[in-house]
């Protein structure tokens, strides 16, 4: 039987090819573009991950002087202290408060302009964020002012190049720090941000000697972590009401701060990557069903072009189901090969998206069983009707025709 | 079962149904093969003696009458069990030979096996016995095109008796060819008709119906002549 059929394709090459061509690129185009989809999928995941999970971020609040309204963290309302007390919250897990400034960095004869984030060791956990060589500072260590620094790798690249930068003195601002360690690279944020364009060094230090403040012990920005997703709307709910107390608001008064959920963004920035990824798959899908539609035509022109055949066989004892088979086999072996064809094709076309254009790709076992699978579902759906109509035609008819 | 004639058919009617109203191609024709006979067909065309083969090999049902063959009344099977009947009763012999072009001759001599459920090498074996028994043992491995007119109605032949049938039903086999390839052809019928097959034969060639044994002669839908064949019987088609 296979044999046959392999004989019958053989017989028309050109248009057996052509035929298969439909369904090669259909089932590229699914391949491609679900690896493309999942590629966009598999960077905002990662961004998400690098930015930390069960994320919040608590901004201090804006301020209205002279009936002139300023932004979020125009005046600075948060404190050290409510970081401390935020900890204490059982909804939450770490809270890292933030003081940053942007200053220029000196090491030898390089310098480079940053952003310096004067944090506490908690900041880690709550970013989610290793230490790739030397050390964290410690709580001691904040609690001393040290003059440390933790470095991002795009810093390390621009000041020390490939240098290892542990135990060397760099200058911010013009006073010195010892560099403890280096951060793991963690790439691009979600808004497309370098995250290792930076310096950590403890809040203690950066707000008495690096930047100073009229207000002592004030941040710009509190980072807490929840320590769930399911504990998140608690947390938020906590958190509010325990500023307002410390903060002593009264009770129709505004917050003087700004608790958001970073999480939440991310998820709507996943469902948009989620969404497009399918939408990829289902366009392809359609090139899909075109490559069905060219195997029934062939198919259709073939049962006509073998009408005598089929009555020979008829004649010669076969039945209905013999010529069902025949021809569906026929109609699955075009949409087989050229499905094999296809995966190649699609698996190709993607690494290529990759090396050339530098598109992000992920090839998942799932979306290549899938292509296959709808392919070789549509080679007997569309196969089904010629066959059907060939082990139908009246034998005295089909032996008749020239 | 053994001692019921091959084929009986009693008060056999066929029409065709057209916009223009049904149209009777055969009329009360009844028949009677026994085992082991050589039969010939004659008459003119339109006589009806095309639809009455299409009928004898269950490529066509009868309008009304009935129609036993070895002993099974045709009008009660269903399409397989007519599928298996002409698969493994009867062997069909075409005018136009009907070979599967694309297929070696020994493909198309095994093509009947492979409904019959053989397997590949059992197909291959039996081909080369078939190919050997019409003297073209040594052609196995050609396309159709590439022998004689002859030489594929012998392929035709041994194709029609790939799985052992006990009727072959010839419609007009030496129609396509030549006087001398013709009597090759014959010469395997007769061979075969010793053998003990029943053969039935549709034919408009005098010397061809002389190899038969019986002579049956068909005109408008009726049989007008069933006996030995004989001079004068042919003679009486012919006019």
């Amino acid at each position: 039987m296979l044999a046959e059929a392999w004989r019958a394709m053989g017989a028309n090459r050109l248009r057996s090819f052509l035929t298969m061509l439909g369904m090669m690129i259909g089932v590229a185009a699914v391949i491609m573009m679900l690896a493309i989809g999942r590629g966009a999928q598999f960077v905002v995941d990662q961004s998400i991950a690098s930015m930390g999970s069960n994320l919040f971020i608590i901004l201090s609040g804006s301020a209205t002087s002279g009936g002139l309204r300023l932004g979020s963290g125009a005046i600075p309302t948060l404190t050290t202290g409510d970081a401390d007390a935020i900890a204490e919250l059982p909804s939450v897990a770490a809270v890292a408060p933030v003081a940053p400034g942007s200053a220029q960095l000196v090491a030898g004869p390089a310098n480079w302009s940053t952003q310096v984030m004067g944090t506490t060791p908690a900041y880690l956990d709550v970013r989610d964020w290793q230490v790739q060589s030397g050390y964290a500072f410690s709580n001691a260590e904040v609690r001393s002012q040290a003059r440390v620094a933790l470095l991002g790798r795009t810093v390390v690249t621009n000041l020390f190049g490939d240098e290892d930068p542990v135990g060397k003195t760099i200058r911010i601002k013009g006073s010195p720090f010892t560099v403890i360690g280096v951060l793991a690279p963690k790439g691009q944020s979600l808004d497309g941000r370098d995250q290792d364009d930076t310096v950590l060094i403890p809040v203690t230090t950066a707000q008495r000697k690096v930047f100073g403040s009229q207000f002592p012990g004030s941040v710009r920005f509190i980072m807490a972590q929840a320590v769930s997703a399911a504990a998140m709307p608690a947390a938020q709910r906590e958190m509010t009401e325990l500023l307002r107390q410390r903060h002593h608001l009264p009770e129709r008064a505004d917050n003087d701060f700004d608790v958001r959920n970073l999480t939440a963004l991310a998820d709507a920035a996943a469902q948009t990557a989620r969404v497009m990824s399918i939408m990829l798959g289902a366009i392809a899908s359609v090139s899909l069903l075109v490559g069905g539609i060219g195997i029934m035509n062939i198919m259709l022109v073939s049962v006509t072009e073998r009408t005598r055949e089929i009555g020979i066989r008829v004649a010669i004892g076969a039945r209905k189901r013999d010529i069902l088979a025949q021809f569906l086999l026929e109609a699955m072996i075009l949409s087989l090969i050229g499905c094999v064809i296809g995966v190649v094709l699609g698996i190709g076309a993607a690494v290529m998206a990759n090396l050339v254009a530098k598109i992000a790709v992920v090839i998942t076992g799932t979306a290549v069983l899938l292509a296959f699978g709808v392919a070789a579902a549509v080679g007997v759906f569309f196969g089904f009707y010629p066959a059907r109509k060939a082990a139908t035609l009246k034998p005295i008819e089909a032996l008749r025709y020239q | 079962m053994a001692d019921a004639p091959l084929i009986r058919i009693e008060h056999l009617h066929k029409q065709y149904e057209t916009e223009a109203g049904a149209v009777p191609v055969l009329n009360d024709v009844n028949l009677v093969v026994r085992r082991s006979e050589f039969v010939a067909i004659m008459g003119p065309s339109g006589s009806g003696k095309s639809t009455f083969m299409n009928i004898l090999g269950c490529l066509d049902l009868p309008s009304s009458g009935k129609y036993f063959l070895d002993g099974e009344d045709v009008d009660t099977l269903d399409a397989d069990q007519l599928a298996r009947l002409r698969n493994k009763v009867i062997g069909f012999v075409f005018q136009g030979f009907n070979l599967l072009p694309r297929a070696t001759v020994a493909e198309n001599v095994a093509l009947p096996l492979i409904y019959a459920g053989l397997e590949r090498r059992e197909r291959a074996r039996k081909a080369e016995e078939l190919l050997a028994q019409v003297g073209l043992a040594q052609f196995g491995r050609y396309a159709p095109s590439q022998i004689s007119g002859g030489q594929q109605q012998r392929v035709a032949i041994a194709r029609a008796l790939a799985c052992d049938p006990r009727l072959i039903l010839a419609d007009e086999p030496t129609g396509n060819l030549d006087m001398k390839t013709s009597h090759e052809v014959m010469d395997v019928f007769r061979r075969l008709n010793e053998n003990g097959i029943t053969i039935v034969l549709v034919t408009h060639e005098a010397d061809i119906a002389t190899y038969a044994k019986r002579l049956v002669r068909f005109r408008d839908g009726r049989i007008t002549h069933d006996g030995a064949v004989s001079g004068t019987a042919i003679a009486g088609v012919e006019s």
